[in-house]
């Protein structure tokens, strides 16, 4: 959130954004003149330290119940079959045989490999190329930009459902149906939420360097690669990353578009392994679990690598709404 | 800079506009070679979103309008049935279950998880310097992919031997069979839709932080305990952010697939009944891919297109009355 002031806050036109400003509704819903007499405590030493008590109380609660599951998940993973719904938190008997299993039975090497392609290739393209859009709709002026981009943020409100199946004949139409190319290359097309994410960034940045290196002859190119990329290398960082995830996470472009087990990314193994292992398979849930924990490791240290881009990413994003 | 700047300096053509009253134009009609340069400069930079615009969604949306008008297998050529899909779909008893299991599911998980957030990110800004750990812990969740959040649902709530009931059970509560009774399906995606409540807690902890301090000692010294003044000054402060929370989630509701998939449908699960997990999108999935029912499906995009825009239509709509929005941030 150090960064969150600096952003300007422009009065974004499009769906989503409503501004109503001048209405006189927010009166209505402000803060109405309390009742003159409200009982009130006044002992406030021992009070407020039970009240920081409860407060500390639920804090640890809630993180318990944010945080077990994937304990769970993780501890289940070193249990023999019969173990692993004993709900223990540290395995009775703890062996490596379920990780030993899952990597026979299944190529996950080559499905990680595939995961790590699909997941660099999205998340570089569409960090590039919504920077170029963003940059045009910042930094240059011109008749149209306005509906332009309000264009652009109507795109975000559209339900990936409608486009999915002309999408899919597309890419059926070019042979592409079956490699993973479906699953990376809208991304050279720009994304209109990161366009809308880097635009808010770019707008932020002082304009006289700009001046200065166009006096100097630099061309727009120039400008935008040597000036405004460098300065706004946290905005790139975050796209990355909030691309990775998403590319990483994502099953139903999978289901759509990869048919043979050797093009799987990682969660789609994961759900071919639910098919065989799970309920209505054969029952072995060492082996969904274990394929579980590997699905989900990668995501979670890419979350401590880059806790703070996503924690002030996150918060960012809700402020822009 | 915004929009709203640029509007006014638009140059008005003096044939259009020329009635005596408005101020002269301060450029000339046509475009001068610097702000043809300028224009042609910028549409270098936006041209990778127009093509995919025109290729990835302005096409899509006319030729999936087409498609539903016809029956198509992807392998033969589509044939033209008018509005036979949509006649199809009134009488279809999957399209009303699919749509009803979606609406129950959006009308109960998106109230339940805003509150949760709130409450959450109400904690949070009480709890001074460790708000960052704790911070952390409830953001991990989310970056669980959804088809391990399936698996989760299907182990943790086991009926049998699942943590949640044996943590019900300390309490004396015989928890159901939440994996397979179709009562309670539903409400255990709605419950582990909760764990990953944590990027919205941030969004509304931050808003949270931006709530100015003096209205906080107003309302103390005008004697407001702490629930008035969170009624009266923190939920008013940030609708804003409670009201984009409320949105993003209702289009995502619609469109729940993932972990409802992971856990209850494919290759292997045909064997027992998943029928209150049938989510629009997964019908409209099976449809299209599996039955590659593509002129079906696409009448069932636009119908799902519809009832979100309808929905959002509707919400913006009452968050004019609700929301405030502060005059600087707009």
């Amino acid at each position: 959130m150090t960064t969150a002031p600096s952003f300007p806050r422009p009065a974004v036109s499009g769906p989503g954004a409503s501004p109503d400003p001048a209405a006189g509704t927010p009166a209505a819903q402000g803060p109405p003149p309390p009742p003159p007499h409200l009982p009130r405590g006044t002992g406030r030493g021992p009070r407020r330290r039970w009240a920081r008590a409860v407060l500390v109380a639920a804090l640890v609660l809630a993180t318990v119940a944010f945080v077990y599951p994937l304990l769970w998940l993780l501890s289940a993973s070193f249990k023999p079959r019969a173990e692993v719904f004993d709900n223990r938190l540290v395995p009775r008997t703890f062996t490596l045989d379920n990780y030993v299993t899952v990597w026979q039975e299944a190529p996950l090497a080559l499905w990680l490999g595939n995961t790590v392609v699909v997941t660099v290739l999205a998340a570089g393209l569409v960090t590039v190329s919504s920077a170029l859009v963003a940059w045009g709709f910042a930094f240059f002026r011109f008749r149209g930009r306005g509906p332009l981009f309000g264009l652009v943020l109507a795109t975000m409100m559209l339900p990936g459902a409608v486009t999915m199946i002309p999408t899919f004949l597309i890419w059926n139409q070019l042979g592409l149906v079956g490699t993973n190319v479906p699953l990376w290359a809208g991304n050279l097309f720009a994304s209109a939420f990161y366009v809308f994410l880097l635009r808010q960034f770019f707008l932020g940045l002082p304009r006289e360097p700009f001046e200065a290196a166009r006096l100097d002859g630099a061309n727009n190119w120039q400008m935008f690669w040597r000036i405004a990329v460098p300065l706004c290398r946290p905005a790139l960082v975050l796209t990355l990353l909030f691309e990775a995830q998403a590319s990483w996470t994502d099953l139903m472009r999978p289901l759509i578009y990869l048919q043979d087990s050797s093009t799987f990314t990682i969660p789609r193994g994961l759900k071919a392994l639910i098919d065989q292992f799970g309920p209505g398979g054969e029952s072995q849930w060492e082996i969904v679990v274990t394929a579980s924990v590997i699905t989900t490791l990668p995501m979670i240290l890419l979350f401590f690598v880059g806790q703070r881009h996503f924690v002030e990413g996150v918060a960012t994003t809700g402020s822009k709404g | 800079m915004t929009t709203a700047d640029v509007v006014p300096t638009l140059p008005t053509p003096p044939a259009a506009g020329g009635t005596g009253t408005q101020p002269p134009a301060r450029r000339r009609a046509r475009p001068s070679p610097t702000e043809r340069r300028e224009r042609n400069a910028a549409l270098r930079f936006i041209s990778p979103w127009i093509v995919g615009f025109l290729v990835f969604t302005a096409w899509p949306i006319v030729y999936s309008a087409y498609l539903s008008l016809t029956d198509y297998d992807v392998i033969n050529d589509p044939t033209f049935v008018g509005l036979e899909n949509y006649r199809e779909m009134a009488q279809d008893p999957k399209v009303a279950l699919s749509l009803w299991n979606t609406l129950v599911y959006t009308a109960v998980q998106v109230p339940l998880y805003t509150v949760v957030a709130l409450a959450l990110a109400l904690l949070l800004n009480q709890a001074g310097r460790s708000a960052g750990f704790f911070r952390t812990a409830f953001f991990v969740p989310k970056m669980t992919p959804p088809v391990a959040v399936g698996v989760l649902l299907l182990l943790l709530f086991n009926g049998q031997y699942g943590i949640v009931n044996e943590v019900l059970s300390w309490f004396g509560v015989q928890g159901p069979s939440w994996t397979t009774d179709q009562d309670w399906i539903k409400p255990g995606l709605v419950l582990i839709s909760l764990w990953t409540v944590g990027a919205a807690v941030i969004i509304l902890l931050a808003a949270l932080r931006n709530v100015p301090n003096d209205l906080y000692d107003a309302a103390r010294v005008d004697g407001a305990g702490f629930w008035r003044r969170t009624r009266a000054v923190t939920v008013p402060m940030i609708s804003g952010a409670l009201f984009f929370v409320v949105v993003v989630n209702t289009i995502a509701g619609f469109q729940m697939f993932t972990e409802a998939y992971s856990a209850y449908f494919g290759a292997g699960n045909s064997t027992y009944r998943n029928d209150a997990a049938l989510f629009y999108v997964i019908y409209l999935f099976q449809e299209g891919f599996q039955e590659l029912h593509m002129g079906y499906a696409s009448a069932l995009a636009w119908l799902l297109f519809v009832v979100i825009m309808l929905v959002t239509l509707v919400q913006l709509l009452v968050s004019r009355r609700l929301v405030y929005y502060e005059g600087e941030q707009r």
